[in-house]
């Protein structure tokens, strides 16, 4: 039961940092120029909104959850299911950000996850 | 509701690295940890031990380089493309670290993992073939 609950944080919380983290860069703006100094000054201003702490904040208790979960469980049975992520990461994205998620780029997505799982389990 | 389905050249540099520095960055990260013993995760002192060795290690700090020059690309495309898009492309890492493997470190990869770098290919050339950002301008 607590492997399933711990992977339930993994996929859910860090695809939810990964939506904040996005929501956090949306609202900066594409970035138009690559010199070090700009880009600088664009992870400065990424930083100064509050979606980016909160991203990172779950990343980050994502990642640990996921640490405690690889030294519980075999990597061959732990990644796999957390390729799961592309999948609830795809939802989110329809939900929370307002993309258009058509059925190729479903298809694509589900091709990811499958390979990802042939990938460790081969 | 504006579609902006142009796939640009800084999306597509980007994504090459990303994708590049994401398994470069893998691959250095556990050649360097697997180079000082591993860690214990049993216990909070096993963690912070094996950690400790890891960045008395040349490969881990390459390894994290990487992984910050990934986070940077990802942080970038993210600006302008759907994270939708962006999330399943770099899954293209899979397929490079499988490759690097065993090019460079000479591993044997079984049938079944080359299967499976197949179908994320096709998986992400599927996804690449989808406008880059579909959501509403916000700009």
């Amino acid at each position: 039961m607590r492997v399933w609950l711990l992977l339930a944080v993994v996929v859910l919380g860090g695809t939810a940092g990964e939506i904040a983290v996005t929501r956090a860069m949306k609202q900066i703006g594409e970035v138009h120029h690559f010199h070090p100094r700009a880009l600088l000054g664009v992870l400065g201003r990424a930083f100064r909104v509050k979606w980016m702490w909160l991203g990172l904040g779950l990343l980050a208790m994502g990642f640990f959850s996921l640490l405690t979960l690889l030294s519980w469980e075999n990597v061959s049975f732990v990644v796999p299911l957390t390729a799961l992520s592309y999948v609830v990461g795809a939802l989110m994205a329809k939900l929370f950000l307002g993309e258009e998620v058509d059925q190729i780029r479903w298809m694509g997505v589900l091709l990811v996850v499958l390979g990802v799982v042939l990938v460790y389990v081969g | 509701m504006k579609l902006r389905g142009r796939f640009r050249l800084k999306t597509r540099v980007l994504i090459v690295l990303m994708v590049l520095f994401g398994a470069l960055g893998d691959v250095l990260l556990g050649k360097g940890m697997r180079q000082t013993g591993g860690v214990a995760l049993t216990s909070l002192r096993g963690i912070f031990d094996g950690l400790d060795l890891g960045f008395h290690n040349h490969l881990v700090w390459m390894g994290i380089l990487s992984l910050i020059v990934f986070f940077v690309c990802y942080l970038l495309l993210l600006s302008w493309a759907d994270y939708s898009f962006v999330t399943p492309t770099s899954a293209a890492s899979y397929a490079v670290v499988t490759i690097l493997g065993w090019m460079v470190l000479g591993e044997t990869v079984p049938s079944g993992r080359w299967l499976g770098v197949l179908v994320i290919c096709f998986g992400v050339f599927l996804v690449g073939r989808t406008p880059s950002r579909t959501d509403t301008e916000t700009e």
